[in-house]
């Protein structure tokens, strides 16, 4: 995982509730067994029509969300399935942060994973930065990790809470499995202890 | 006296390896469930790390996503979902997984194959890479889905960090009525809290209408809590799910059955155990539930009418059920009673089990489905299939004209090559009716299998109490 920096970005504005993984993207493009060409999909029925041109007035073919790297979503951000395609998607398209009022749990566990940061603030601020957006395209914002604080234009700080170890996984760009595979000892005491309920091999 | 603890706490303490000041719990996997799609790249990860699988006795496999319904003696047509079940099968044989190939006469879906085999046991951790992992819940499991990082993670470790998850009462009084199912409790469940109600908790059905559901039923129930938002929703294991896990494959057997009873036994909640949140529903009061708009939360009774945008103060929220209702092409203000259809599609992780098909059969026997519509009956798993035909509900399908397909996912996911035209209408009895989910430009209104084949018959959307 690549460490994750502090970063300023404008916004892309989707104001959409309960945007799920399905829009984020669509089953079809699940059949991949890798990574790879997962942005170009990013969104990909909003995005284009039934012969594949770009929608013009999808916001992701807009000139605004080029090379925009946060994404201004509505509440409930990453609801449905628990594809990883999702967080994969949106950072091979460049997106490196998520602000909504609320994200899936599923989602939101398989974004940390990939140094996509799901940032959560409260419903004003919220209002506001769609409304900033939507009188200025221009509008940055800095993400600064290490501090938990959204910087605003103007200098003013709004705070966001984050799982402070996958904050520290990010910050140093360490996969968890790392950690898991170092309690070896911890997991083969536990397993000494605990007889299996089941064994698939067998039956 | 210990602190009483609710069933979600039991399971969970029972599964901490360890416990580091700063860091999420490790907690320790009793099964894990694997199938084709969110799999290759967590099977790549190992290959790059130089690691194998620490417990292939603990994981079992199975093809069901991207498989065709069609018949297995055609290949699979589409040479990208072909390539993933033989890397799939491939995988499986190199890391010593036992499993079910697309050809097995064990294949269906995941979360249908764990439970009737025995593989799901009462008071486990069971994981696997799709949400609805939730199913396995039913019998008192604490079983939810994982992203394919998780999935690598558990293949290499046996072991997740998880945070502790919230506990969410969910209890179900008094009694349903006919024609009223557990799709319909958990339709109604959603519509009440909502998409994200259940966002950072686990839940636990109880009450009289949850005990009084057979294990097929609670499954349903279970199935769809991730629609809510919890990863994960149980039910305290009773004697009918000893009833169902008797003599399965996978079940424990002679002394250690009786060993295990004894265990599981302890796992219900205890007396004074507090919740973080509460909710109710009542059974009595449940009509049958459809959904309208583009999410399982946008759901009302059948004879209900569709809401206004009009009436919705959040200005967003306003948005969205309008967004839902262009999608849908639907009225606001008026029932969807009478509404004509395309598609019905009976099946899926939520509806495909034996209770499911004879419950679907009972509407359709001696009836035919309506000229104007294609059905789709698709089973779990091949064991349904071969149970089903022997109780001679597949004659019943296909004189009704229906299609009576072979076991996968089929037209809830719409990777397979079942799915529906752009502007169709399905009453569906999946999870799902996100824009999309069961193919480009499709709609689908959710319901139970009841609702489903009563649409079948009318060609329209129908009540199914008027045709029992």
């Amino acid at each position: 995982m690549k460490k994750f920096e502090t970063f300023s970005s404008r916004l892309v504005p989707l104001p959409v509730d309960n945007i799920d993984t399905d829009q984020i993207i669509p089953a079809r493009f699940l059949k991949t067994i890798s990574k790879a060409g997962l942005g170009d999909q990013l969104f990909y029925d909003w995005r284009y029509d039934a012969e594949g041109n770009p929608k013009p007035d999808f916001i992701l073919n807009q000139p605004r969300a080029k090379g925009a790297a946060i994404l201004l979503a509505g509440d409930n951000f990453g609801c449905g399935s628990s594809r990883e395609h999702a967080p994969w998607a949106l950072t091979q398209f460049g997106f490196r942060a998520v602000i909504s009022t609320s994200f899936a749990d599923i989602f939101k566990g398989n974004a940390l994973k990939n140094s996509l940061l799901p940032i959560e603030v409260p419903a004003e601020i919220h209002a506001e930065l769609f409304q900033k957006v939507d009188e200025n395209p221009d509008y940055e914002v800095t993400v600064d990790l290490a501090r938990q604080k959204l910087v605003l234009a103007g200098g003013r700080e709004v705070h966001f809470d984050v799982d402070p170890f996958a904050k520290q996984c990010m910050l140093e760009g360490i996969d968890e499995i790392g950690w898991i595979l170092k309690h070896e000892d911890d997991i083969r005491a536990y397993e000494a202890a605990h007889p299996a309920p089941i064994n698939t091999l067998a039956g | 006296m210990p602190q009483p603890r609710t069933i979600i706490e039991k399971v969970w303490d029972a599964h901490v390896v360890k416990e580091e000041p700063g860091a999420p719990t490790l907690i320790y996997i009793d099964l894990h469930l694997v199938h084709e799609v969110t799999s290759p790249q967590a099977f790549e990860g190992l290959r790059e790390r130089g690691l194998k699988v620490r417990r292939p006795d603990l994981t079992f496999g199975t093809t069901d996503h991207s498989t065709p319904t069609t018949p297995r003696s055609l290949p699979i047509a589409d040479p990208v979902a072909r390539t993933q079940v033989e890397q799939f099968e491939k995988n499986c044989r190199e890391f010593g997984i036992p499993h079910f190939g697309f050809h097995s006469d064990g294949q269906g879906i995941v979360h249908v194959i764990g439970p009737e085999n025995g593989l799901t046991q009462p008071g486990m951790t069971v994981v696997c890479g799709d949400s609805h992992t939730a199913t396995h819940g039913a019998f008192g499991a604490l079983a939810f889905g994982i992203g394919t990082s998780q999935v690598e993670h558990v293949l290499a470790t046996q072991c997740l960090l998880q945070r502790k998850p919230k506990a969410y009462k969910v209890e179900v009084t008094g009694r349903l009525k006919p024609g009223v199912t557990a799709k319909d409790i958990i339709l109604a469940l959603i519509a009440k809290i909502g998409v994200g109600g259940g966002t950072g908790c686990v839940f636990e059905y109880c009450g009289p209408a949850i005990r009084a559901l057979s294990m097929e039923e609670r499954m349903t129930v279970c199935n769809m809590s991730i629609e809510a938002g919890a990863r994960a929703g149980l039910i305290a294991p009773d004697e009918t799910t000893f009833e169902y896990l008797h003599g399965r494959r996978f079940a424990p057997k002679g002394a250690d059955w009786d060993a295990a009873v004894e265990r599981w036994k302890k796992l219900p909640t205890d007396e004074g155990a507090a919740y973080d949140k509460q909710t109710s529903i009542d059974a009595d009061a449940l009509e049958p539930m459809i959904t309208y708009g583009t999410n399982p939360g946008m759901g009302i009774p059948i004879t209900a009418p569709v809401p206004s945008p009009e009436e919705v103060g959040d200005l967003l929220e306003r948005d969205s059920l309008k967004k839902a209702l262009e999608y849908m092409a639907l009225e606001p203000g008026r029932p969807l009673l009478g509404r004509p259809i395309d598609v019905v599609f009976i099946g899926s992780c939520t509806n495909s089990r034996m209770a499911d098909l004879r419950a679907a059969a009972e509407v359709l026997k001696g009836r035919k489905v309506a000229p104007n519509v294609r059905c789709l009956v698709v089973p779990g798993s091949q064991p349904i299939k071969r149970q089903a035909e022997a109780e001679g509900l597949d004659r019943i399908f296909k004189d009704a004209g229906a299609e009576w397909r072979e076991a996968g996912c089929s037209m809830c996911i719409a990777m397979n090559g079942d799915q529906l035209n752009p502007g169709q209408y399905a009453v569906s009895t999946s999870n799902r009716n996100f824009e999309g989910r069961q193919g480009k430009g499709g709609r689908t209104f959710l319901a139970s299998p009841l609702t489903a084949a009563a649409a079948a018959v009318a060609g329209k959307i129908a009540d199914p109490r008027e045709l029992l």
